[in-house]
């Protein structure tokens, strides 16, 4: 058995146990306000439709209940007295009324909500521009100053209470940007360039996912949203914007070495070294990320080892090719890959 | 043939010698070329009825392994790329393959019935497309036979399904299917709209058409706008990946959007086909069972129509997540609301003449009742889908998922079961098993909210569609789990249809000319129906003919020659008799036309030249139909004259 | 009945020959690369010396001309690796044209493998070690596309940027020019 099979069956089964919790991903539980917004409406709307819901098969159950019954013989009625029909109509008049008066309103409130998503202030905004590839995202923080640009992927944080404006932008196919604790969901359309706004109120973690149909690994093409006081934001993207330090110990200087000469820097980049290709993640602050694979399994040395060695079987069809390398060579490489904080 | 002066003709009486002379003129003689030959409109809707049949229940089997596949998280039974196919060809078949044909099938066969008339318009055009729609479903299943059915969706969005990222053969046989389809559903749809507005027994006119009919009329001129646009569509990706054009392509000047239009100003009237149709059963059903005449009967022929043209106005709410205009989202939020209450407008007044008649509780009225349960959760769901704040959280989520399934099933799968329960008698001279049928309702219900409903929650707890598994720690398991099961219920009630169709349908108990004492014309004639129909075709004097009393008048149609195809065309408005018509005759050209079509087609997912001089033989095939023949032209000049 | 079974056999037999085309294989093992094979501090990549690059590598027997899929990750690679650096998107640049029919290295696969992994004199790089042999054998697959060298039914459509050269799968099959190795 080869050390990245046994990484691999260590990963898998310690997984479910020792996994992080899932992000917060529920659409009712809103962290912001265009999640709340949408959730007040969804309450509204649920009640009225369950209102209307229990009216018509109480309105049917009592039609079931007090008609008299009858079987194929029974001769049909086929004149109805004109006052009868008459008392039904006027019956019919009146739900029909009140189901067009209650679409209106759920329609005034539909508009309304709308208005609100749109109104969300843009003041001292964060700009961040997302691309989204076949199956990952690039995530890039804009800045006035262009030397305070950074990239990072796959991970999107946010300070609390600060309004985020994120450009959407595609590599290939049509995927969807949906962090449903913060917001509904926007289309990332190539040829197109699309805005979604939002903001975080309550400091946590939430789960971003890919939410239009794109393919092979379109199941596993998560990113983390992460909300941090805004100190702790600043600390973060501070750190974000230095390129990656110098490693120290032997190993993972041999790892760095086995990184550049070998098939790693023809997709990725880690800035600060040679490797700077934008077909895969950018690698530079790796260990500080929490999940490896868009999301897909927890970032642990045992899983990177099994990530380098076989992406295809932790996600079949991904674009990261399977490498044949021995034992002490994939620990040099998890080695200095958990050195890039 | 006629002797000169002295034509044989029709009238009154199952057994006199004109109903020997007709059944000798109409009926199918033995043998398979008779039988690709038929232009029985029975036989036709039959053919599209079972097959459909047969495509729901392979698509189910899809369905099937796709709640085995997301019972449990990290699932391995199907791997991501086999997963694509299988939900895919599950969406494609149910509604390109089944829900639509199916729909068609039953009006070609019941709509001559209800108006009183021999056949259809143009039956030779529906045998065609009959066997066009057979060609293209086992096209599409030869294909997914060989590890290349679609992969991208049954709205198969360009780029995936595009030049670039669709990749093989695979998305090329999806948009060949959509031309066969859509072929078919012209063709049959021409033919239904035909019949409706020129066939009709004389005094039959539209405010005396039965509501299943209109449904039908509504549902052929949807379906004449709609679905040219998305062969349309098709054609164009095709273009785009054969021959490398443009349109879908933001480099060159295309738009990954335009493709999105026009699929969905096909695709949402798409589902009206399936839903209105069946709105129909439900008020041909509803009357019966009820022992009384619809209540609103004028209002509900505005609610079909009404539907019908708004149907058109709500496409872009499927596209809420892109970045169109979100002052043009607006309005098509309302306009999908304002759809709701013409259907609002059908369910009470179906429900007032519940209220007001006497009810016979039997299997079809089961399914009409469990109609408007699912069919309301389904509704109200849509009325949350359809508001663009909340559809950008559930869009693409399992929230959608069970809406749609609540619709469909709710709206179109309940109501054809009653339409089985109601119409197999007189099909097939048989009746169904009334306690058969009662378990596989109850099942049915029980297993379609049980495997369903869970789906809304774990649209808003986040699950996207179309994965192919999820993790553990998402904590969708459970609800998945509960899903599947209710599936398995689903499957049960499915194979005791199966069963009680099996079991009857040759040994069932006999039926009457009219078991459920309904009013409308299909059940003055006995069961199965014999191949001409009727003796002599009925004059009509109100909306439930067989529930009224004569009035005096004439109620017959007699004159019609009874040793020659001949019918009846009547005026539009009124039904007033206006000419004679001479029915085509069966004959093997439309059979040899599909399958030159069949050819051409799918030739031309391989091949450019293909679909260039594939056109040939097509071209010969309708020559060849529709060079006038010697012999059916002296008949026809033959009738014409006075007598 | 026997003349429809044998249609329908035959039909299933020409149909059986699209299997090969669809086939995806993500796992292919066997053929792994090893980043360490240039471990020994070369961090550049380096065009091939005279001599060295001009033996045909063995080949794994990894060239597939009847994957679509292959082919079609050939062509990703091609514009991922950077071919279209030199090699523009067929038509040539500092590097020579690939959709010609001129062959200054030979055109069968094996030679094709041997130039992208050995590298040749005057510019091209060697990429042993570097792109994964499988993806060598994909890229070998696309740049035969390139001449129109691959089934149209298996070579890619054109592609979603902007128009360089007609899609790979229309255009008229070359007669390489087979030159012998130098």
């Amino acid at each position: 058995m080869s050390a990245a099979h046994r990484a691999w069956l260590a990963a898998v089964s310690i997984a479910p146990i020792g996994a992080i919790a899932s992000p917060a991903h529920d659409a009712l539980r809103a962290a912001g306000p265009q999640a709340a917004h949408i959730a007040d409406l969804w309450w509204l709307t649920l009640g009225v439709c369950a209102f209307v819901f229990v009216a018509v098969l109480a309105a049917l159950a009592w039609a079931l209940w007090r008609t008299p019954r009858s079987d194929a013989g029974t001769p049909a009625d086929a004149a109805p007295a004109p006052a009868a029909e008459k008392r039904i109509g006027r019956r019919v008049t009146v739900a029909v009324t009140i189901s067009s008066v209650l679409l209106i309103g759920l329609l005034i409130a539909s508009v309304m909500t709308d208005r609100a998503l749109a109104h969300l202030s843009l003041d001292d905004a964060l700009h961040v521009q997302v691309t989204a590839h076949q199956w990952w995202w690039t995530v890039t923080y804009d800045d006035r100053q262009p030397e305070r640009i950074f990239t990072t992927a796959n991970e999107l944080y946010v300070p609390v209470g600060r309004p985020v404006l994120v450009t959407l932008h595609s590599d290939d196919v049509i995927h969807s940007f949906w962090v449903p604790s913060l917001h509904g969901k926007k289309d990332l359309i190539p040829g197109r360039v699309a805005t979604i706004q939002f903001r975080a109120d309550q400091p946590g973690e939430y789960l971003g996912e890919c939410a239009e149909f794109c393919g092979l690994q379109h199941a596993f093409m998560a990113f983390d949203v992460v909300a941090l006081a805004p100190a702790q934001f600043e600390a973060w993207a501070d750190a974000h914007r230095k390129p990656a330090a110098e490693p120290e110990d032997a190993a993972a200087r041999r790892g760095r070495d086995l990184f550049l000469s070998g098939s790693c820097m023809l997709c990725h980049a880690i800035q600060g070294t040679s490797a700077n290709a934008h077909k895969a993640p950018d690698l530079t602050h790796f260990a500080s990320r929490a999940r490896i694979g868009a999301g897909r399994l927890p970032n642990t040395p045992a899983n990177l080892a099994a990530w380098i060695a076989d992406p295809q079987k932790i996600k079949p069809g991904v674009n990261m090719p399977a490498h044949l390398i021995p034992g002490d060579d994939l620990g040099a490489l998890v080695a200095y890959l958990g050195t890039l904080r | 043939m006629s002797v000169r002066g002295e034509v044989l003709r029709d009238g009154p009486g199952w057994d006199s010698p004109e109903a020997k002379a007709l059944e000798r003129t109409w009926r199918d003689k033995p043998g398979l070329v008779a039988w690709l030959s038929t232009v029985d409109h029975k036989r036709l809707g039959l053919r599209f009825i079972v097959t459909a049949l047969c495509f729901f229940g392979a698509a189910g089997v899809l369905g099937g392994l796709m709640r085995h596949q997301l019972w449990k998280p990290d699932n391995t039974l199907l791997g991501p790329d086999f997963y694509n196919q299988v939900f895919t060809m599950h969406g494609t078949t149910m509604m390109f393959l089944f829900a639509v044909p199916v729909m068609q099938g039953i009006a070609v066969y019941l709509v001559p019935l209800m108006i009183g008339t021999r056949n259809t318009a143009f039956p030779r055009m529906t045998a065609c497309a009959y066997w066009i729609y057979l060609i293209g479903g086992l096209t599409l299943f030869a294909g997914f036979a060989v590890n290349t059915g679609a992969d991208a969706g049954w709205f198969a969005y360009v780029p995936l399904a595009g030049p670039e990222y669709g990749i093989g053969k695979r998305a090329d046989f999806w948009n060949v299917l959509v031309n066969f389809t859509e072929a078919m559903g012209l063709m049959v749809a021409v033919d239904i709209a035909t019949v409706i507005l020129k066939m009709r027994a004389p005094g039959m006119s539209l405010r005396r058409m039965p509501l299943f009919v209109w449904a039908s009329l509504v549902t052929a001129f949807m379906i004449i706008f709609a679905m040219p646009t998305v062969m349309l569509g098709a054609n164009l990706v095709q273009l785009d990946r054969m021959l490398g054009t443009h349109f879908f392509n933001p480099a060159e000047g295309g738009d990954v959007i335009l493709w999105q239009h026009l699929f969905w100003f096909f695709g949402h009237p798409e589902v009206y086909f399936i839903f209105i149709p069946a709105l129909g059963f439900i008020s041909a059903i509803i009357p019966t069972f009820a022992r009384r005449p619809m209540f609103g009967h004028d209002a509900i022929v505005l609610s079909l129509l009404a539907t019908g043209f708004l149907s058109f106005g709500l496409w872009v709410h499927h596209m809420f997540a892109t970045n169109v205009p979100e002052l043009g989202k607006s309005f098509f939020t309302a306009m999908s609301f304002m759809i709701a209450i013409p259907s609002a407008v059908q369910i009470f007044c179906w429900i007032a003449t519940l209220w007001t008649g006497r009810l016979n509780l039997r299997t079809p009225l089961l399914f009409v009742l469990g109609f408007f349960f699912i069919l309301l959760v389904g509704g109200l769901t849509g009325i949350i889908v359809g508001s663009v704040p909340l559809d950008l959280q559930v869009h693409d989520t399992y929230f959608v998922v069970a809406h749609l399934h609540y619709v469909l099933i709710g709206g179109a799968i309940f109501p054809l079961f009653a339409a089985f329960y109601y119409w197999f008698p007189k099909i097939t001279g048989r009746m169904l098993s009334e306690r058969l049928g009662r378990w596989q309702f109850w099942l049915f219900f029980i297993g379609v909210n049980i495997c369903f409903f869970p789906m809304h929650q774990l649209g808003l707890e986040g699950m996207p569609r179309r994965i192919y598994t999820y993790a553990a720690e998402t904590g969708w398991g459970p609800l998945n789990m509960v899903s599947t099961l209710g599936q398995l219920i689903v499957d049960l009630s499915m194979l005791l249809f199966v069963l009680n169709v099996f079991l009857n349908f040759r040994h069932g108990e006999r039926a009457a000319d009219n078991p459920w004492g309904a009013p409308t014309l299909e059940w003055a004639m006995p069961s199965p129906p014999p191949p001409y129909n009727f003796v002599a075709l009925p004059v009509v004097a109100s909306r439930e003919p067989l529930w009224s009393r004569a009035t005096g008048g004439a109620t017959h149609v007699s004159g019609l020659a009874a040793e020659s195809r001949e019918g009846l065309v009547t005026t539009v408005l009124d039904a007033v008799p206006d000419v004679r018509y001479s029915y085509p005759s069966p004959g093997i050209w439309p059979f040899i036309a599909a399958l030159a079509v069949g050819f051409w087609l799918d030739w031309s997912i391989f091949s450019v030249q293909g679909a260039l001089w594939g056109m040939i033989p097509p071209a010969i095939a309708f020559i060849g139909w529709f060079w006038p023949r010697k012999k059916e032209t002296a008949e026809h000049l033959a009738l014409e004259k006075r007598p | 009945m026997t003349k429809a079974m044998a249609i329908g056999v035959a039909g299933v037999i020409v149909l059986m020959s699209g299997c090969e085309r669809e086939e995806r294989d993500f796992d292919r093992t066997a053929l792994r690369s090893n980043p360490r094979a240039q471990a020994d501090g070369m961090a550049d990549l380096q065009p091939g010396q005279p001599g060295r690059g001009m033996r045909p590598t063995a080949s794994a027997g990894g060239y597939n001309p009847n994957s679509a899929y292959e082919v079609a990750q050939g062509k990703q690679w091609f514009r991922w690796y950077n071919c279209v650096g030199c090699h523009a998107q067929g038509g040539g640049a500092i590097g020579p044209a690939l959709m010609d029919d001129k062959w200054i290295y030979g055109s069968t696969p094996d030679t094709i493998f041997a130039t992208i992994v050995d590298g040749r004199p005057n510019g091209m790089p060697s990429f042993r070690g570097r792109i994964p042999e499988a993806q060598v054998w994909q890229l070998v697959a696309y740049v035969r596309s390139m001449s129109g060298l691959i089934s149209p039914d298996v070579a890619p459509n054109r592609s979603d940027g902007m128009a360089g050269a007609p899609p790979e799968g229309r255009r008229e099959p070359t007669r390489p020019d087979e030159n012998k190795p130098k």
